[in-house]
C-alpha cells in the first residue's frame, strides 16, 4: 500500500457548498485541491479555473497523422508495384482519399485516447485520500497539507458545510 | 453467396443507429440520449463485430483473410486500394475500433461507481477496468474534452461507413447497383434498421429490467420519430430508383426494376417496400409512436424488411444482370438459414452479456442532467 500524503479530505452532499470551500481554500493559497465528482459540473470547475484541456492538440497530431499515413501508404504502394491500367495515374489520389479520411478517423481516436490516458488517468493518484461516496453522490475535496495545518482547514472545511471531514494519520 | 454479403450489409447497417444516438445526438445536446445511447452503442459493436464474421466467410479460405491488409509479403504485391471492397476492409475496421473505443472510454465512470459499490473478485474485476478512475477534478477535464472530440470523429464515420459499403456495389456496373443515390440511400436505410433494431432490444429490455422510469414513452417516441424519418428517405429513394430506371432508358436497369416488382421474386420485392416505405409511414401518428406495442410489431417489421432489402439489391441485380443466358433463381439452403439465425445468436449472446455485467444506462450521464443538490435554493444555474 502506498504512503498515504498528508492532508485533509471533506466530504460536501451541496454543491455550492463544495464549491464555497474550493474558493476559500484557494484564497488561501490551496492550489493543488483534487475535487472528487460523480459526474463533471460547471460550478466546481468554475471555481477551480482550470485551463482548457491539451487533449485536443493528441487528437488534431493523431488526426492529421492518419491523413498523412494514408495517402502516404496508398501512393507509395501504387509506385512500388505499378500496374498501369486503362491508362489511368498509377498513383491515383481520388479513390485513395477514403482510405485516408478512414485513417485520419481511426489514428485521430486513438490519439484522443492515448491523450485521455497520458494527461489523466496514468497520473499516480496513490496517496491521495478518496471515499467510495464520490462515484455515487458526494462531492469530494483533498487537501493536501502539513499535519500542523489541519486543523485550520477542517475549520474552514466544516464552516463551508461539509458533511464530513477527515484527515490523514499524522 | 449472396446471402452472406445481404447479412453483412444488414448486421453493419443495424451498427450505424448506436453511432447516430451516441455521437451525432451528444454534438446536438439532445437530451433523449441518454437513457439509451449505452444500449444501443453496446448494440454498435455487437453488430459491427457480427457484420465481420460474413466476408470472411465469403472469402472462403477463412485461414487467408490477412491477404486483405497491406503487408510485406513475398511476392512483393500490394492490395489494390481503387479497389471499393479495400476501402471496406478500413472502413469497417476502423468503425469496429472507433465504436469499441467510443463504448470503452464511456464505460470507465460508470464501471468505477459499480466498483464502488461492489465487494471480493468483483471489485477487482471492476478496478481493472476502471483503469484507476476516482472522478477527480483533473480526469473529468480531460475525459470531458477527449469524449467530445471521439463524438466528432465519430460522426463522419458513421456516414462514412455505410456510404463505403454502398460502393461495394454502385461501383461497380451491374444494374441495380450502378446510381449515385446509393450512399445516402444505404446511409439512411441503416439508421433505419438500427433504430428497428435498438426498438426490438430496449422495449423487452426495459422490462425484464425494470427500466420504465428511466426508459420511457418519450425515448421510444424519439426513436420512432428517428425511424420516420429515416424510413421516409428510404420511400423517396426506392420511388427514385424505379424512376432512374425508366428515365434512363437503359434496358437492362429497366428490366431489373421490372423484374423486381413482376418477376419471380416479386414477393421479396414488395417484402421491402411494404415493409420499409410503407409500415415507417404508420409513425406519422403520435397514437402509434407512443404505444409500445405498436413499436415493437412496426420494429420486427422493420428488421424483415430491411433484411429483404439487402437481399434484393444483391440477389435480384445478380440474378438478372446482361446476359438472360446467366439469368437465375436464389435457392437458399438449410446452410443459409441456419447461417442467418446464427449470426442472431452470436449477437444476442454478447449482448445480453453486456447487459448483464455492466450498467446498460450510463449512470454518469444521467447523474450529469439531474441537478446537483444545493444548500441555497437559486444561485446560479
Amino acid at each position: 500500500m502506498a504512503k498515504i500524503r498528508s492532508g485533509v479530505l471533506g466530504s460536501f452532499f451541496h454543491v455550492d457548498a463544495a464549491t464555497q470551500a474550493i474558493e476559500e481554500l484557494r484564497a488561501r493559497g490551496h492550489e493543488d485541491l483534487t475535487v472528487y465528482s460523480a459526474s463533471p459540473n460547471h460550478e466546481i470547475e468554475g471555481a477551480l479555473a482550470h485551463k482548457g484541456s491539451w487533449v485536443r492538440l493528441f487528437t488534431l497530431i493523431g488526426g492529421l497523422t492518419g491523413c498523412a499515413a494514408g495517402f502516404a501508404m496508398t501512393i507509395w504502394m501504387s509506385d512500388d508495384w505499378p500496374l498501369l491500367l486503362g491508362g489511368k495515374p498509377i498513383a491515383s489520389v481520388p479513390p485513395y482519399v477514403v482510405i485516408a479520411f478512414e485513417l485520419t478517423i481511426l489514428f485521430g481516436a486513438l490519439a484522443t485516447v492515448a491523450g485521455i490516458l497520458v494527461l489523466s488517468l496514468l497520473k499516480p493518484t496513490t496517496g491521495l485520500m478518496y471515499d467510495e461516496k464520490f462515484t455515487d453522490d458526494h462531492v469530494g475535496i483533498f487537501v493536501p497539507c502539513q499535519p500542523g495545518a489541519y486543523g485550520d482547514i477542517e475549520e474552514l472545511m466544516k464552516r463551508a458545510g461539509s458533511v464530513e471531514v477527515r484527515h490523514a494519520p499524522a | 453467396m449472396e446471402r452472406i454479403i445481404t447479412t453483412f450489409v444488414f448486421w453493419i447497417g443495424i451498427g450505424h443507429a448506436g453511432t447516430l444516438i451516441s455521437a451525432i445526438l451528444f454534438l446536438f445536446r439532445s437530451p433523449w440520449r441518454t437513457a439509451v445511447y449505452r444500449a444501443t452503442e453496446a448494440m454498435t459493436v455487437f453488430a459491427v463485430m457480427t457484420a465481420g464474421l460474413f466476408p470472411i466467410i465469403h472469402i472462403g479460405r477463412q485461414w487467408l483473410f490477412y491477404w486483405l491488409l497491406p503487408y510485406p509479403n513475398q511476392r512483393y504485391l500490394w492490395v489494390n486500394f481503387k479497389s471499393p471492397l479495400m476501402w471496406d476492409v478500413f472502413a469497417v475496421s476502423t468503425y469496429l475500433t472507433v465504436s469499441t473505443t467510443f463504448l470503452v472510454v464511456g464505460l470507465v465512470p460508470d464501471v468505477a461507481a459499480v466498483r464502488d459499490k461492489v465487494s471480493g473478485w468483483r471489485k477487482k474485476l471492476y478496478s481493472a477496468f476502471s483503469i484507476g478512475w476516482t472522478g477527480s477534478d483533473n480526469q473529468w477535464r480531460h475525459y470531458s474534452r477527449g469524449y467530445l472530440y471521439l463524438a466528432a470523429l465519430a460522426t463522419p464515420l458513421v456516414l462514412s461507413v455505410h456510404s463505403v459499403v454502398s460502393w461495394d456495389f454502385a461501383m461497380g456496373i451491374v444494374p441495380g447497383w450502378h446510381t449515385t443515390i446509393f450512399a445516402p440511400y444505404f446511409v439512411a436505410g441503416a439508421i433505419y434498421s438500427g433504430i428497428g433494431m435498438v426498438l426490438t432490444l430496449l422495449i423487452p429490455l426495459r422490462k425484464v429490467l425494470h427500466l420504465e422510469h428511466m426508459i420511457t414513452e418519450y425515448h421510444f417516441e424519439s426513436l420512432a420519430k428517428v425511424a420516420l424519418l429515416t424510413g421516409s428517405i428510404l420511400f423517396y429513394a426506392y420511388g427514385m430508383e424505379y424512376f432512374v430506371a425508366w428515365y434512363s432508358g437503359v434496358n437492362t436497369e429497366q428490366t431489373t426494376f421490372y423484374l423486381r416488382a413482376l418477376g419471380p421474386m416479386w414477393w421479396a420485392g414488395w417484402t421491402m417496400i411494404i415493409c420499409n416505405a410503407f409500415v415507417s409511414q404508420l409513425l406519422w401518428f403520435k397514437k402509434v409512436r407512443t404505444n409500445i406495442a405498436a413499436l415493437f410489431v412496426i420494429s420486427i417489421f422493420i428488421n424483415i424488411g430491411m433484411w429483404f432489402e439487402r437481399y434484393v439489391i444483391i440477389v435480384s441485380s445478380l440474378g438478372n444482370d446482361f446476359i438472360p443466358f446467366a439469368w437465375g433463381q436464389l435457392d437458399p439452403t438449410w446452410a443459409d438459414w441456419g447461417i442467418l439465425a446464427g449470426s442472431f445468436g452470436w449477437f444476442l449472446m454478447y449482448f445480453l452479456l453486456f447487459a448483464r455485467t455492466f450498467p446498460i444506462v450510463a449512470i454518469q450521464e444521467i447523474k450529469e442532467m439531474i441537478p446537483m443538490p444545493r444548500r441555497r435554493v437559486g444561485g446560479h444555474h
